[in-house]
């Protein structure tokens, strides 16, 4: 493999791929403290047909339409599992379940009928996410990284993620004390003036936003996993709020890193010239690291524990 | 190709009329028997709260049935095998499951969390092995991504035979247990008291789970497989509380969504069947949740009304019956309702049916507002509000306290 490929190929798709797992991670960090983890897996299904839409109506995958779509799907999904609820008196597991895969199955209706004019997204790239399409071809040696004219066409994907996760940590370091107080004693924070509900709002938004950006480049499905497999595991290794977030952080990295690699040159030092799915691989490395932190990890694994009943 | 397009729905209706071919009306009839199973089983599943556990579960068939591919392929079969691939999904889903379970005794992992790790990380799992298969020289791996979105023209006529005598055999075995089933999903304790084997039901209801979740995947796909199950019952929920009736209406949802999904699959080239079906699905719900007479959206408005103008109707007799010249009524929606019910004449003065009414129904407001006064907490839920009879709506020592004729 040559540098040069190395720059057009791989560097762009390991960077979006590295992007995708951190906004997700940042993102899945407040919703599993907050223990509202299955919000992020309905949300990733729910916001589909509002992609859709937005992608129809702009006629590209620019970021903006797609997450103004999104924006209002989640809103029609949270009315009718309100509705679903209230009326059918049905438990909230339920209603969530019903709407979610009920819109998720009206976005691939319409991607499939979407696709016939305008074959740019089909359901392929819902399922398995499309990191390979990911290029950068003005890139055409080192030089490039400096050169303002080949990095301006730098791949779509990669730019809208990275401005993302800079914006979302952003208001995560802005915001800080504020999440840390609703999330953990609400009553304070009423107490302290902070619109708990708000906060609230706001870490709902920000996980809707991190599933939109990040679909493209991993799928509706796999982007659950990194929601929830990196703060979870920093649920059981970390202890202080602060490094709670820090290594969850660093998880996602460390996913990212690993499953890229095993996935595009795994195969390879097999002796196998192909590539894997990588966007799969991130998923799996990432539920591996969570397996090991619940078997080894020194607090609360179930080594630990089997030592400490002995 | 259009939703528009005329020739598109001339064959839509040709399908759903049964005349595109004998294959073709197998496999909609035997997913049909499917869609009534999953209906049917799916209740329980519904009723335990196992919803979102059985879509984990779902999820994390698809490593099983690529391994199981490779498995095919490394024997040497030529295409593949149905029942392999459908073992191997049992297999990794019920490890899905047990990996769950296990994340689940931990401290600090929550139930929902556990379930998306394995469902997202079971699903990348299987994407790999996907990937990986797509690279080999043999034949059959395209009819592997039917098992994501369903592809009920892809199975053959004795597949689809075989799924709806399983499925069929599903609903069977709910009938015959059913009250065994009813008992431990609505009161396990009481069940157990009576000495049944509370556990063994539990799992033989959650199995029928998984077996009809196993052998939907091909048609219906694993992404949304568990919509399936748990859709048509919530909207049968919307019209009884009557276990049998939701039971059996969520059979009746869910047939005619499979029966629709499956001919719209045929119509519409390329439409994954899963999301036809849990679409069509989905419309049942949309249509309960407006329409169902007693809990639909427009229902509960009609009733409010229909409320509030009985309680006008009745202060409107008790002003009467306290001051025989004072009839006039305000608002011309009560005006209507009062000449409809008869008791006020074009000229809008009491009929003689309201003079005869508003003792009585002076009464009945009294009784209600000294039951109101004296223990609020007392009026059953759903009473109306000096509309009901007062004295065989409340509780009897109530009745006698405010001094109403006790029976």
């Amino acid at each position: 493999m040559s540098l040069v490929t190395f720059l057009q190929i791989d560097l762009p798709a390991f960077l979006t791929a590295l992007f995708a797992t951190l906004v997700c991670a940042l993102t899945g960090n407040f919703l599993i403290l907050r223990r509202e983890a299955l919000l992020g897996d309905a949300l990733s299904h729910a916001v589909l047909p509002g992609i859709v839409v937005g992608f129809l109506i702009s006629g590209t995958r620019a970021a903006l339409p797609m997450i103004l779509g999104a924006t209002g799907a989640a809103v029609l999904a949270a009315v009718l599992v309100h509705f679903v609820r209230r009326y059918g008196r049905v438990e909230p597991g339920a209603a969530l379940g019903v709407v979610f895969t009920v819109m998720f199955a009206l976005g691939v209706v319409m991607l499939e009928q979407g696709a016939a004019h305008r074959v740019d997204l089909d359901p392929d790239c819902v399922l398995y996410g499309q990191l390979e399409t990911v290029i950068w071809l003005a890139a055409s040696g080192p030089s490039s990284l400096l050169d303002p004219a080949a990095l301006a066409q730098l791949p779509r994907e990669l730019v809208t993620l990275a401005g993302t996760f800079v914006v979302l940590s952003g208001l995560a370091a802005w915001f800080w004390k504020e999440i840390q107080i609703s999330t953990f004693d609400p009553e304070l924070a009423g107490a302290l003036g902070i619109p708990a509900g708000l906060v609230r709002f706001g870490v709902t938004l920000a996980a809707a936003i991190a599933t939109v950006v990040s679909f493209e480049a991993v799928g509706s499905i796999m982007v659950v996993a990194m929601l929830v497999c990196p703060a979870a595991t920093a649920r059981l290794v970390a202890n202080r709020y602060g490094g709670q977030l820090a290594t969850t952080l660093a998880l996602a990295a460390i996913a990212a890193v690993l499953g890229y690699a095993s996935a595009g040159f795994g195969p390879a030092l097999l002796g196998a010239p192909i590539a894997l799915n990588a966007a799969g691989m991130i998923a799996v490395v990432a539920g591996v690291l969570l397996g090991a932190a619940a078997l080894f990890s020194p607090r609360h694994g179930y080594l630990r524990r089997q030592a400490a009943a002995t | 190709m259009s939703f528009l397009d005329t020739e598109i729905f001339a064959r839509l209706f040709e399908v759903l009329a049964l005349r595109a071919g004998y294959n073709a009306n197998t496999v909609i009839a035997g997913t049909a028997v499917l869609g009534a199973a999953a209906g049917t089983v799916g209740t329980f599943v519904f009723l335990r709260g196992r919803a979102l556990i059985s879509d984990a579960l779902s999820h994390a068939t698809l490593p099983g049935i690529v391994l199981a591919f490779l498995v095919g392929s490394a024997l040497g079969l030529q295409t593949r095998s149905l029942p392999l691939l459908l073992a191997g999904a049992t297999l990794s889903g019920l490890v899905g499951v047990l990996a769950m379970h296990a994340l689940t005794r931990l401290p600090r992992i929550t139930e929902d969390a556990a379930i998306g790790a394995v469902l997202g990380s079971f699903f990348g799992l299987g994407v790999v092995l996907l990937s990986y298969v797509q690279t080999l020289p043999v034949g059959g791996q395209a009819g592997l991504k039917t098992f994501l979105l369903g592809q009920a023209a892809a199975m053959a006529r004795t597949e689809a035979i075989a799924i709806a005598a399983l499925a069929a055999a599903t609903i069977v075995l709910v009938v015959l247990f059913f009250k065994e089933f009813r008992l431990v999903a609505f009161d396990r304790d009481f069940a157990a008291g009576m000495g049944w084997p509370v556990s063994r039901i539990d799992l033989g209801m959650a199995a029928l789970g998984v077996a009809v979740t196993v052998i939907g995947l091909q048609t219906v796909g694993l992404v949304l497989i568990v919509a399936l199950l748990v859709v048509p019952p919530v909207a049968a929920r919307f019209w009884s509380n009557d276990v049998k009736v939701v039971a059996s209406l969520a059979a009746i949802f869910g047939a005619l969504s499979a029966y629709l999904g499956a001919a719209a699959s045929y119509a519409f080239a390329s439409m994954p069947t899963g999301a036809a079906i849990v679409l069509a699905a989905g419309a049942f719900v949309i249509f309960s949740l407006l329409f169902a007479p007693r809990r639909g959206v427009l229902g509960v408005a009609l009733a409010t009304l229909r409320f509030r103008l009985d309680l006008l109707r009745v202060r409107w007799l008790a002003a009467i019956h306290t001051d025989p010249a004072r009839s006039a009524v305000s608002g011309a929606l009560l005006r209507t309702y009062l000449r409809i019910s008869g008791l006020i004449d074009r000229a809008g003065h009491p009929t003689a049916a309201a003079r005869r009414l508003a003792p009585e129904a002076a009464r009945n407001l009294e009784l209600w507002i000294a039951a109101l006064a004296r223990r609020p907490e007392a009026v059953p839920p759903g009473a109306r509000f000096g509309v009901d009879p007062a004295e065989a709506v409340l509780p009897r020592d109530l009745v006698a306290e405010i001094g109403g004729r006790t029976p």
